[in-house]
């Protein structure tokens, strides 16, 4: 049947994948029925008038926010401590997610446009690399955090490898996607033309691709200001750790306080990618 | 540099043929004219001789070797000095001019050079010399996406100039250009050829460039030789028969 011949009745026009379309959404929802289900998802539940209570209590509790000059300070000192851990981290979860990225990336192979003698070979360090990645984001931070505490004891040590083992595997699998889903066609020409791997990402990929990964790297720190709660948790300091004392004494002012802060790293954070995306275009 | 082409056939994945058990030599220094109507098979020509693609059966012998029998290092020797001018060039927008010129020589620098030169070129006079014998020099500085198509297009042909290869395949370079531009961009390539003793390959949409600077030229019909003679040989016939215009005029480029 030519798409053009008019059959049953139907428009000669009629899409010819509208049914598998309208099939793809019926099995989605089905799907999603039962795991909704079994996740136990009873949004109904917020509105009922205990449960309101419960919450309004809790949030009242929050207001106002402290503001003592003491605490303030307290803070203040902590917000840096949380920083330098966090950017400590990702600095050096790119250090390995780079080569990491590099290695995954299709479009950075040569033995993909021939001669195919070592492509076994180049297949099998891509996979031990993807497999590497894998290890690296498959386990939470938390978990990594509290076999390093064991390991390094309390400090910011642990807090610090958590992420960057953790934001490594993340960065590089985002980092080679990047990489494949731009222009290839540059980085080709020049693998073709003789240039090496690595100055054909240079040459070839990173013009076009630099924005992408450089926002992509920044919302990655912006995350780990926020896990350095849950390594806060383990005693690496900063925010985290005040936030957890705040909360074991239930001291809501205190914890609204630090919300508002990490609120303003968030804008901070957003107002740097836009800044390096800007520099970048 | 020299080389044979030997009973070559060239299938696509979707299993259409590109081309058809083709052959013919060619000697170094040799400037050569592929003529062809779209989807003759002339730029699958032009990327199996880059040794870009692998022929589904035959032989290519560069310089009196196989490319995909010899170690890696070998082929990356042989592709450096094969430089080729895209019809649409592989350039990121975003680079600057001077940047992807300096990008031709990659494959001969070592890479603390490349990295160097990406933050801060490292040769200058290079790029600019190219660019001015295709009227460009003005634009050494500027990003590549405020050029117009013809201008990336010279960019892409100073690229190869710069890198200064062996063997020079050139699919339809001038396509974006006037006839004036055009006639400057073929001669630049056919001296640069001549002096450096570099065989040049040419495709082309336009027959009369083609027979005005090249003293051989290749017909390709379906993937198939139509003819191989000197631009002398050529007869108005024959180029009718090979673009099956028996009514319409010739493509060309003035």
């Amino acid at each position: 049947m030519t798409p053009y011949s008019a059959s049953s009745g139907r428009s000669q026009f009629s899409d010819p994948r509208a049914s598998f379309r309208l099939t793809l959404i019926i099995v989605s929802l089905l799907v999603l029925w039962p795991m909704l289900k079994l996740a136990q998802f009873e949004p109904w539940l917020l509105f009922n008038f205990e449960n309101l209570e419960v919450i309004g209590n809790f949030l009242v509790q929050f207001f106002p926010p402290n503001h003592d000059e003491g605490f303030l300070w307290i803070v203040a000192g902590a917000t840096i401590e949380t920083l330098a851990i966090a950017t400590a981290g990702v600095a050096l979860a790119i250090l390995i997610a780079v080569p990491l990225g590099l290695i995954i990336s299709h479009s950075l192979s040569i033995s993909r446009i021939g001669p195919g003698s070592d492509y076994l070979f180049s297949k099998l360090i891509r996979f031990s690399a993807r497999f590497l990645m894998l290890v690296l984001r498959g386990i939470p931070e938390i978990v990594w955090a509290l076999l390093l505490v064991r390991v390094f004891g309390l400090g910011p040590t642990a807090g610090v490898l958590a992420i960057a083992i953790t934001y490594s595997g993340m960065l590089s699998k985002v980092y080679s996607e990047i990489l494949e889903s731009g222009n290839t066609l540059p980085s080709r020409a020049l693998l073709v033309s003789g240039s090496g791997r690595i100055a054909a990402f240079l040459y070839g990929l990173l013009p076009s691709t630099a924005q992408e990964l450089a926002s992509y790297t920044i919302y990655r720190w912006e995350c780990a200001v926020r896990a350095s709660v849950v390594t806060g948790f383990v005693g690496a300091g900063g925010l985290g750790q005040l936030m957890d004392q705040s909360m074991k004494m239930l001291n809501g002012g205190e914890v609204s306080t630090i919300l508002i802060v990490f609120f303003l790293l968030v804008l901070l954070a957003d107002h740097l990618s836009l800044l390096i995306r800007k520099q970048l275009t | 540099m020299g080389f044979s082409v030997q009973n070559v056939s060239f299938k696509h994945s979707n299993a259409t043929h590109a081309l058809k058990s083709i052959s013919f030599e060619v000697k170094s220094g040799e400037c050569i004219a592929i003529i062809g109507a779209s989807g003759s098979g002339k730029t699958t020509l032009l990327n199996l001789l880059a040794t870009s693609l692998k022929p589904t059966t035959g032989l290519i012998v560069h310089d009196g070797f196989n490319p995909w029998l010899v170690s890696k290092k070998a082929l990356k020797k042989l592709r450096s000095i094969i430089g080729t001018v895209h019809q649409s060039p592989p350039i990121p927008s975003q680079q600057r001019v001077v940047t992807a010129i300096l990008a031709g020589r990659l494959g001969k620098w070592p890479l603390w050079k490349s990295v160097v030169s990406l933050i801060y070129p490292m040769d200058t006079l290079g790029p600019y010399t190219c660019l001015e014998r295709l009227q460009l020099a003005d634009r050494l500085f500027d990003r590549c996406d405020s050029l117009s198509g013809g201008q990336l297009q010279r960019v892409g042909v100073a690229r190869v100039l710069y890198q200064a290869p062996q063997l020079i395949l050139a699919d339809e370079p001038v396509s974006a250009m006037d006839p004036v531009l055009s006639d400057l961009v073929i001669r630049e390539l056919v001296d640069e050829s001549t002096s450096r003793n570099a065989t040049l390959i040419a495709s082309l949409h336009a027959v009369d460039i083609a027979l005005r600077w090249f003293p051989r030229i290749i017909g390709i019909k379906n993937g198939e030789i139509a003819f191989d003679l000197s631009a002398a040989h050529v007869t108005e016939n024959m180029l009718k028969e090979l673009y099956a215009s028996e009514t319409g005029s010739l493509p060309t480029q003035a």
